[in-house]
């Protein structure tokens, strides 16, 4: 058996905001608890409404933010400080947003040599130019797109450069947040045709965050879903979305609009809206806008069975 | 009669390197007591057409129609006070991002009741009452206290409602909705459509909906309107469109949903919408389109009967006269 990517374990990130001069800041825990592993080849997804911490989970994953708690390990090494340098050019990330993560005064050349000019020192010009060409060939680029700048391009040929820029250095994992969600219908269609190619002949990991579950059904192996910083669900993709167990999961599902008109709509609608994470409510997160609800649910907090195959955080499962 | 008639409407912008044409020949036309959705990815012009109804646009934009008419008023010569009575009273909008669309600086009670001060004849205490009305109406809870709510202290979903409130103050009988939930999550999207369906059934007014969302439009529209790169290129009643789609375009459009998808490499649709300067000759979507000929890339495509969705191609898809058609351009 091959060994994963990256292995986390209870990671757990907190921010300290507010406060003043004499105010005491307050925790705001973006994630809580959050375990998963990645193999070789395939697609882990993480879902969830804004502010649930998957874009924290990403960046975390990504060696952006330091986890508070937990062990992340990245190709059998443990991410701490001192290894960061060297784990970096094993995870890379492409953003959600094309038009904001290009330097829009360097060429695309420029852009997606930077990377091997930072992390490897020795290579020769010669060399970086032919890999950046290279990889744009990869991505669908024309190499003639070589001196041109970001605003020359589309929505969709962005996102390939910074798919490509991402690549350069060759990594294991990669990590998209919210890749396709800024593009138009048929263009996202072509990147998710791009990122599952680039997956077959690379064996490159992925970890897909992003709220489009019909997007997630598309392309993971896994999904895990998240609710204010915490897995409420893991699962298979055809086992969670044939057979949500965590209400929570049951719900979104059923918000998601089909696209057929005749479909029937049983919508579970949610009372109110996702509470402050400044303010988790105690017990069951999901409790305050469950309509399975009890007692126990208000007063205890349901832990995610790790050992299960599809473990969701509740007391009363569905099926 | 219909409630509003646009016909032949073109908007036309005045830029530095010439004019660019971004609603280019678009008919619209909504009955009372009508959801109406306009589909079309970013650049098809779909929020232009409907900024330039409402007289948004500004003075940059030439605005060209055959016909312009909103329940007997000519949108086309009302003068500015005359428009001003109309707007936001009898024909309202809801822009896509709450957040930025409400203004930072007053109390969400004082902007809807902005809305009632300008239109309705009602005292101090009756505006209040209503607002107090219309934020319990549109689902906020507690809503006299919400009244001195400043916009930055709600989150996207409760101003959402704010402003589904504002515009829906004085009983329209058209209401625009924007993009309403693009910047929403779903479980919050759900809420908001509900709401506007649920509203629209008891007040009876008309919805023309614009969005990018296949799956908004199958689950709220009754009749969809399909535009690209500024023209309509197809409209039929939702059923028949996504059964049978009779432009290209539509059936491309369908087929690229994750959703829909029946094998891992999902079809795509090759290229990019055209822009100002690689405008094609002929059928916008001839460059793009798998069965696209020489006739297509030189002649403008006529608008098909309303049999065939009024598809604006050469050769529409699911018609029973296809062969002939082929045989014609031969």
């Amino acid at each position: 058996m091959t060994a994963p990517v990256v292995t986390a374990t209870h990671l757990r990130r907190d921010y300290e905001v507010g406060g003043g001069v004499f105010g005491k800041p307050q925790t705001l825990r973006a994630v809580a608890d959050a375990s998963f592993s990645v193999m070789p080849g395939k697609t882990l997804a993480v879902v969830g409404e804004s502010g649930c911490g998957k874009s924290t989970l990403a960046r975390m994953v990504t060696l952006i933010e330091e986890p508070t708690g937990g062990s992340l390990s990245i190709g059998g090494l443990e991410a701490s400080r001192e290894h960061w340098a060297q784990l970096r050019t094993d995870v890379q990330i492409v953003f959600q947003d094309p038009y904001g993560s290009l330097n829009a005064r360097h060429r695309i050349g420029a852009i997606l040599e930077e990377p091997l000019k930072i992390n490897r020192p020795k290579m020769s010009a010669k060399e970086r130019t032919e890999k950046a060409r290279e990889m744009m060939a990869l991505v669908g680029l024309r190499s003639e797109h070589y001196d041109r700048y970001p605003h020359m391009f589309s929505g969709g040929q962005r996102q390939r450069i910074a798919v490509a820029r991402a690549l350069m250095l060759e990594p294991k994992l990669l990590v998209l947040d919210e890749p396709v969600s800024a593009l138009d219908l048929s263009i996202q269609s072509q990147i998710l045709n791009l990122l599952l190619d680039l997956q077959e002949r690379l064996g490159l990991a992925y970890l897909f965050v992003s709220h489009d579950l019909s997007v997630v059904r598309h392309v993971a192996d896994e999904v895990i879903v998240m609710y204010l910083g915490r897995a409420v669900e893991r699962g298979a993709k055809d086992a969670l979305f044939d057979a949500p167990r965590h209400p929570y999961t049951k719900a979104l599902l059923s918000a998601t609009p089909k696209a057929d008109p005749r479909g029937a709509r049983d919508r579970i609608k949610l009372k109110g809206e996702l509470p402050s994470p400044l303010a988790v409510p105690s017990g069951c997160p999901f409790a305050p806008r469950c309509w399975k609800a009890q007692d126990k649910c208000r007063a205890e907090r349901p832990e995610l069975n790790e050992a299960e195959a599809h473990p969701a955080a509740c007391f009363f499962p569905e099926n | 009669m219909s409630l509003l008639t646009i016909r032949n409407l073109s908007v036309e912008f005045a830029t530095s390197s010439g004019g660019f044409r971004a609603v280019d020949g678009v008919d619209v036309e909504v009955d009372e007591r009508e959801i109406l959705a306009i589909v079309g990815e970013s650049g098809s012009g779909k929020s232009v057409s409907m900024l330039a109804t409402m007289g948004l646009l500004p003075w940059t934009a030439k605005i060209t129609a055959d016909e312009m008419s909103f329940a007997g008023h000519d949108l086309r010569s009302l003068s500015g006070p005359a428009r001003r009575r109309l707007i936001g009273k009898d024909m309202a909008m809801i822009f896509q991002e709450p957040m930025s669309s409400l203004n930072p600086c007053f109390t969400v009670g004082f902007q809807i009741k902005e809305a009632l001060r300008q239109h309705l004849k009602l005292d101090r205490e009756g505006r209040k009452r209503r607002a107090v009305e219309l934020l319990d109406l549109v689902g906020i809870p507690e809503p006299e206290r919400r009244l001195a709510a400043f916009p930055h202290q709600l989150s996207g979903g409760m101003n959402q409602r704010v402003m589904i409130a504002m515009a829906i103050a004085c009983n329209p009988r058209l209401l625009i909705a924007d993009e309403p939930t693009t910047a929403l999550d779903v479980t919050i999207q759900a809420q908001i459509l509900d709401l506007l369906k649920d509203l629209q059934q008891e007040t009876g007014m008309a919805l023309i909906l614009i969005t990018h969302d296949m799956g908004v439009v199958a689950e709220t529209a009754e009749r969809v309107s399909v535009q690209y790169a500024g023209q309509k290129v197809e409209e039929n009643a939702v059923e028949a469109l996504f059964d049978t789609p009779h432009h290209h375009y539509t059936a491309a459009l369908l087929a690229a949903l994750p959703e829909r998808a029946t094998e891992r490499r999902l079809p795509t649709i090759p290229g990019v919408v055209p822009g100002q300067f690689d405008r094609p000759q002929g059928c916008l979507f001839s460059p793009r389109c798998a069965r696209a000929d020489d006739r297509c890339r030189q002649v403008d495509p006529p608008v098909q009967p309303a049999a065939l969705g009024l598809a604006r191609c050469h050769y529409p898809l699911h018609a029973p006269q296809e062969a002939q058609a082929v045989e014609v351009a031969r």
